[in-house]
């Protein structure tokens, strides 16, 4: 999973239906000092997380699919490849 | 996933079955601040969007779970159509 810091938000109407009804967030991947490092990319919010915070993402396809599948969501249309899977409290490096 | 903006489409006549009739879009791929991340590519089209719109896409496997044919031979698929973006970088 990458640590990124959250950049702000992507608001848009015509979309994918699988993108319906969720909170898709711009992330900035930063080293262990919180520097930005690489070009900053979206992902999908699953845990509330808003601007500002530095948050777990999982870049992974098959993750995404097993996560969303707990919750009832078939996978087998499900073009969704980066998921914000948590808010980091601290980090010790 | 990844912001992109569209410059323009593709036309193949001859291509793989699972190709026929989907759009084929030139997009080059963009970060938050509008700036370049990334080579131009073709990608297919799920969302009508046209040349010059700000979209967002989906690359590798989860590509073709955008299609109605899940597993039809593309790496890179527009899903959404950006009204706006509100980010700031980072200080």
């Amino acid at each position: 999973m990458k640590l990124c810091r959250v950049l702000g938000t992507v608001v848009s109407t015509v979309k994918h239906p699988t993108y319906v009804g969720r909170k898709l967030l711009v992330v900035q991947p930063v080293d262990e000092s919180g520097k930005a490092n690489g070009s900053s990319s979206l992902a999908v919010d699953t845990v509330q997380a808003g601007e500002g915070d530095l948050v777990l993402v999982m870049v992974e396809g098959n993750g995404v699919r097993q996560i969303f599948r707990r919750e009832g969501v078939a996978g087998d249309h499900l073009p969704i490849r980066s998921l914000i899977v948590g808010i980091v409290d601290a980090v010790e490096a | 996933m990844y912001l992109g903006r569209v410059i323009g489409s593709v036309v193949a006549e001859r291509k793989l079955e699972g190709l026929r009739g989907i759009k084929l879009l030139l997009v080059t791929p963009l970060d938050h601040a509008m700036a370049s991340a990334g080579e131009p590519h073709v990608a297919v089209d799920t969302v009508q969007a046209g040349e010059g719109d700000l979209v967002y896409l989906v690359g590798s496997r989860e590509a073709c779970l955008a299609l109605e044919d899940t597993f039809v031979a593309v790496d890179a698929a527009i899903v959404g159509i950006v009204d706006e973006v509100d980010a700031r970088s980072l200080k």
